[in-house]
């Protein structure tokens, strides 16, 4: 069933993908998988989340209790290892750093991160997290090939370590991080699964509700197309 | 004394269901293109519901209408199914009106003498355009922001009034609060009565001369002893049962939409409008959402502003005038000659391609297509006082036929 519904969700997306967005993106995205049943996954993206972007960035629509209620946490679990910035578990995830100053910081505010994976996509996202490179030119001395001269500086450098860029563009290593490229893709993956499911919590019931109805659908089916049959009987004969 | 007695002394219950359901006779020869006249209205009912409880707890205020929406979507309990619900509801709302248009142009059920059920129809279609386009403004992302600033700029380029009438739509200088709750405003109440009183105009008139059917043939010409037409079948039980069948079908589809990709690859719910509105960044690509794209794509092919403006509102208003520019006595396309045939499959063809070029950058190549078939799309109709006539239909049964 569920692999009917990846073919059936692959083959419609492929077909319908507005081309407006496929038109515009000339960088070549590596893909990445999402999947929000994977909790573990996901508790392990939302540790890199509260430890290295919930300083800077927001992710201000989303309750630290509604997290971990969909993650498997109790609220103590949630206070003890995930909560840095906030006091109560109903509260939603805002941050301290104010704008202005951001904005002198970073040349531009942070965006907050709710819904930034339906903006931006979680393809482009993993690829964000992977093209980050030293460049002199720039004030936090690294730059980014998906998304060119961001204000981000590389947040992740101790686990991936450095890349820099060619002549030809491409990235080539310059330094170890404390992470293997392995272990660095599986955090950024992670990352990238607790992004996607801040950007719409209710994904986990909208999948768990929609084979029903359609269940119900396809039986209902079952008894109104008879019943039409019945009664047009007399008409078709 | 029964109470139905008792209220029909008093009111005209019976004689309304008799009326418009268990003895409206409607041909029996009805086919799937059909469908799309209940289903519209059972959507317009969906909307009106779900934007209900919508407004319940969405906030018409720049400073919160986005996260008003992100609200709804996550803590208002089923919140994020009604919102759904109203957001592939309105791409759906469109699917079943042009699909319902196409069958008018098909079959001729806008001639005589349903001109009138055919005026009343494009004036729905031209207010669910107004509701559909003030409805987007409300989430206020960047899409909503930015497409409500370039639609309103289009009035600036009326000669003399127009920057006046832009501001004056605006209520400030750019879009803005001003804008966001008036557009609310229309969208929630104006436009929606506005909706319902044509609808029910359309459905009187539909009533008063009976519906039309895929031969064309007028079923009232042979009726039995009592008055019934011979082709026709009572609305209810018979179509009554029919449509629920269409319906669930219906539903089907819009539910694997709904439940497994509510944003349709972009079509139905853009990325950009994950981002709150920006008065300072101009996205990228500015689209208008798909069902406004073929008319998008007429006013960018125009070089002049004022010219293009013209020709996308000449676009929809030569629709209304169909009726009177087809001059063939023959109503379905199963009894029009050849020239009908080619002329409908060109203006078909054309419509869909602007609808495609209306969601691509107008460069080159694009903007040169996109000016083709809109002479096209124009031919369609300024032609056709002239195919029409000359065209060799062939003879209409006096019954109407199964197939």
């Amino acid at each position: 069933m569920t692999k009917v519904t990846t073919v059936l969700t692959f083959l419609l997306t492929f077909f319908t993908t507005n081309p407006a967005y496929t038109a515009s993106a000339q960088l070549q995205l590596k893909p990445v998988d999402i999947d929000l049943s994977d909790k573990a996954s996901l508790q392990r993206g939302a540790r890199t989340f509260m430890n290295y972007c919930l300083t800077c960035h927001s992710a201000s629509y989303m309750r630290y209790n509604r997290m971990g209620k969909d993650l498997g946490l109790t609220d103590e679990q949630v206070k003890a290892s995930l909560m840095f910035a906030s006091e109560k578990v109903g509260e939603t995830m805002t941050i301290a750093m104010r704008p202005d100053d951001a904005k002198k910081w970073f040349g531009s505010i942070p965006p907050d991160l709710s819904v930034i994976s339906r903006a931006r996509g979680a393809d482009w996202l993993y690829s964000y997290f992977q093209t980050f490179y030293l460049d002199n030119k720039k004030v936090m001395g690294t730059n980014n090939s998906t998304f060119k001269n961001v204000g981000m500086p590389h947040v992740l450098w101790q686990d991936q370590g450095y890349l820099q860029k060619g002549t030809n563009g491409d990235l080539t290593r310059l330094s170890e991080g404390d992470l293997s490229k392995d272990e660095y893709d599986e955090m950024a993956r992670d990352l990238v699964n607790f992004l996607a499911y801040i950007g719409e919590p209710s994904k986990i019931q909208r999948l768990a509700l929609g084979k029903w109805v359609l269940i119900y659908l396809a039986l209902f089916f079952f008894v109104a197309y008879p019943l039409k049959k019945v009664i047009w009987e007399d008409i078709t004969k | 004394m029964r109470l139905i007695d008792w209220i029909d002394a008093r009111f005209p219950a019976t004689k309304f269901v008799k009326a418009h359901l268990s003895e409206y006779y409607a041909p029996r020869n009805f086919n799937f293109w059909y469908y799309f006249g209940f289903l519209a209205l059972i959507i317009l009912i969906l909307q009106i519901v779900t934007g209900i409880f919508l407004t319940m707890h969405y906030k018409p205020d720049t400073a919160l209408a986005f996260a008003s929406v992100e609200y709804i979507m996550r803590d208002v309990p089923w919140g994020w199914l009604i919102r759904y619900l109203h957001s592939t509801g309105a791409s759906a709302f469109f699917v079943v009106i042009y699909l319902h248009m196409f069958r008018g142009l098909l079959y001729g059920s806008y001639k005589e003498p349903r001109e009138l059920v055919w005026i009343f129809g494009m004036l729905i279609y031209l207010t669910l355009m107004a509701e559909a386009f003030m409805g987007y403004l409300l989430p206020w992302g960047q899409m909503s922001f930015w497409g409500a600033q370039v639609i309103i700029s289009l009035f600036g380029a009326i000669p003399y009034i127009g920057e006046g009438l832009a501001l004056w739509i605006r209520g400030d200088f750019v879009v803005a609060d001003a804008t966001l709750n008036r557009f609310f405003a229309f969208h929630v109440i104006a436009l929606p009565l506005v909706l319902l009183g044509l609808v029910v105009a359309h459905i009187t008139a539909l009533h008063e001369v009976g519906s039309n059917n895929p031969d064309g043939v007028d079923i009232k010409k042979t009726k039995d002893e009592q008055g019934i037409p011979l082709d026709g079948i009572a609305f209810h039980p018979y179509y009554s049962s029919k449509d629920l069948v269409g319906l669930i079908v219906f539903l089907f589809i819009f539910s694997l939409i709904l439940f497994y990709m509510p944003e349709f690859g972009g079509w139905f719910l853009e990325k950009d409008n994950f981002i709150p509105a920006n008065p300072l960044q101009t996205p990228e690509h500015i689209v208008p959402l798909w069902y406004f794209t073929p008319f998008y794509a007429i006013l960018r092919a125009v070089p002049d502003k004022l010219f293009g403006v013209m020709a996308m509102g000449g676009a929809i208003v030569v629709l209304f005038l169909i009726p009177w520019l087809d001059r063939s006595p023959v109503r379905s396309i199963r009894y029009r000659g050849p020239l009908f045939r080619i002329a409908l499959s060109i203006f078909t063809i054309s419509f869909l391609a602007l609808g495609y070029l209306g969601t691509q950058p107008a460069t080159g190549l694009y903007t040169s297509l996109a000016q083709v078939f809109s002479v096209l799309y124009f031919s369609f109709f300024i032609l056709m006082p002239i195919y029409t006539s000359l065209d060799k239909d062939q003879p209409v049964p006096q019954r109407v036929t199964e197939k």
